[in-house]
């Protein structure tokens, strides 16, 4: 398989900007990468895929902390907050760039 | 005392029965610290004052005749293991000034024992790469050689333990980030059963494959601090639970399968070498060492380069510049994620984050990630039969001993370096790494890994097998 590899448009996807120099050097590098786990199309999955034995564990819904018991310390490590949140900036924008 | 060929069974002893106390061992590994880390970098951060605070307090509960197996012993914690108040930064920009906000279970544990934290060992970026040159903050050198990498990403950990910069060190394997180190660093490295030991407070980086670890010197110290570590935990959901150990129904190992074919992959003959002659002794000494034929093993490195970073670039998605890390100001939160994580993330990471998006995208996640857990399901199957044979499985850890810097820029030739190691992470089983012997490089002696995987659960047959290689 020759994958089509648009490394501004994953970019996007993983919220992380890059140069134009890294975009051509990951243009070289992925493909290559691709090529080599590629080796896996030939393993033989139909006589014997099934889904691992994993287990969900959840824990009850019940017994909550005290509230606001780790606020601050959470709140310490955020890089800017109003008041007991975290502050964010403007997440829609009214006009197109 | 001679920190060279001490080791936590012996400093235990010595400390119960007041030889020397637990702040003048600490002492003396800060001293040594002083005198070598200049050159080997093994630390991020050392933390003089607390250590010997702790110290004292274990002298205290010493002198109560309140002795732990760890009480008073000096270690070294891999920079992604949290200590609440502590920076833990993965050796990354992104997590430079980033103060944990709560302790891992695994040093709720080692606090409980009384142990003392000497301070965080480097490593590669968030636990990717098998050399330390991808920490942000410079390599850590191979003791032996130091113009050779202590191998990674647990790379700081084991060369404080080689350099007797630590009596210890915790670390992590999500490829073979412990074994593979403490091989090219001449030490044992324990990759523990997934699920035995809590990955709460561990920084994340390939989910279904980290696992929590013990450098250490010798065998028995590698059980000692398993031993500490280990055990279910609520706030780990992948934690397995408790049971017995006479329950497991292990008895005395004798069996020890080698996947012959799968050895043909590029080892270097005197590595190899050390390999056979080893196999020979244990033989000689009342194994049985068959051929065994694990027909999927071929295709683990391939199904960890899809899996691994379709995990990486899931759990740094969290780090966007918005909650704790790095976090550049711009106009829009969109820049702000980009920006902070363009900032925050090395060249590896970014690589990696990139390679996890493809593969789990639309269009390729089928072919790619959905086939590769598919893939990794038979490798887990075949180590499932093989276990039905044999006690455990032999490999080296590595094909080659240390490499020098710089040697395997390309990111291909570095992965490669996983070969036999990866294997394990997929499969979840445990497998421990111990010395056995040097090869000669450039007039250097340096150190190679004997590895020997088991079955779930089952470390004490890697304990039992691992003391009969050390006495070869």
């Amino acid at each position: 398989m020759k994958p089509n590899v648009d490394i501004k448009a994953l970019a996007k996807l993983a919220r992380l900007e890059l140069s134009a120099e890294e975009v051509s050097k990951l243009e070289k590098e992925i493909p290559t990468i691709l090529q080599f786990v590629d080796q896996i199309q030939s393993a033989n999955v139909s006589s014997e895929a099934k889904s691992p034995a994993l287990r969900n564990v959840m824990r009850a819904d019940a017994n909550p902390h005290e509230t606001g018991k780790f606020t601050e310390r959470l709140l310490e490590a955020a890089p800017a907050r109003e008041g007991d949140r975290i502050a964010v900036k403007q997440v829609v924008s009214r006009t197109k760039k | 005392m001679d920190l060279s060929t001490l080791t936590i069974a012996q400093a235990r002893k010595d400390l119960d029965a007041k030889k020397y106390s637990a702040l003048e061992l600490t002492n003396a590994y800060l001293e040594n610290i002083k005198a070598k880390d200049a050159e080997i970098h093994a630390y991020l951060e050392v933390w003089e004052d607390s250590a010997r605070e702790e110290a004292r307090k274990a002298d205290e509960m010493i002198g109560e005749g309140k002795s732990l197996p760890l009480m008073g012993i000096p270690l070294a914690v891999k920079d992604n293991i949290l200590i609440e108040g502590r920076i833990a930064s993965a050796a990354s920009k992104m997590l430079e000034k980033y103060h944990a906000s709560y302790d891992a279970t695994v040093i709720t544990k080692l606090k409980a024992q009384g142990a003392v934290f000497l301070g965080r060992a480097n490593m590669d970026e968030f636990a990717m790469g098998s050399s330390t040159e991808n920490s942000a903050y410079g390599p850590s050198k191979n003791p032996h050689d130091t113009s050779r990498v202590p191998g990674g990403s647990s790379g700081g950990s084991a060369a404080a333990v080689s350099a007797n910069l630590a009596l210890a060190a915790l670390g992590s394997d999500t490829g073979g980030s412990i074994r593979q180190p403490a091989a090219l660093c001449g030490i044992v490295g324990l990759k523990t059963t997934y699920g035995s030991v809590s990955r709460s407070g561990l920084i994340a980086m390939g989910s279904s494959l980290d696992q929590i670890g013990p450098l250490t010197k010798t065998v028995e110290d590698s059980k000692i601090l398993f031993d500490a570590i280990r055990g279910h935990d609520p706030k780990d959901s992948t934690s397995l639970p408790d049971i017995p150990r006479s329950d497991l129904g292990i008895s005395k190992p004798k069996v020890i399968g080698v996947p012959r074919s799968f050895l043909k992959q590029g080892i270097e003959p005197d590595v190899l070498e050390h390999f056979e002659a080893m196999l020979e002794s244990l033989r000689k000494s009342g194994y049985e060492i068959h051929d065994i034929e694990l027909p999927n093993l071929s295709y683990g490195l391939p199904v960890y380069y899809i899996v691994m970073p379709a995990e990486v670039s899931t759990n740094l998605g969290r780090l966007d510049g918005i909650r704790y890390g790095l976090s550049v100001d711009a106009p829009s939160i969109l820049e702000t994620y980009e920006k902070s994580r363009a900032a925050g993330f090395g060249p590896e990471t970014r690589r990696r984050i990139i390679l996890g998006t493809f593969v789990l995208s639309s269009g390729y996640a089928d072919a790619y990630y959905r086939k590769a857990k598919a893939v990794r399901e038979l490798i887990r199957v075949d180590f499932d039969n093989a276990f039905k044979e044999v006690d455990a499985i032999a490999m080296p850890t590595t094909t080659s001993p240390a490499f020098k810097f710089g040697s395997k820029a390309d990111p291909l030739s570095m992965y490669l370096e996983d070969i036999f190691t990866v294997p394990v992470n997929l499969a979840g089983v445990p497998a421990i790494s111990v010395p056995m012997g040097n090869v000669m490089r450039d007039g250097k002696e340096l150190p190679t890994g004997f590895q020997l995987i088991t079955n779930n659960r089952c470390e004490e047959i890697l304990f039992s097998v691992g003391k009969d290689i050390e006495k070869q």
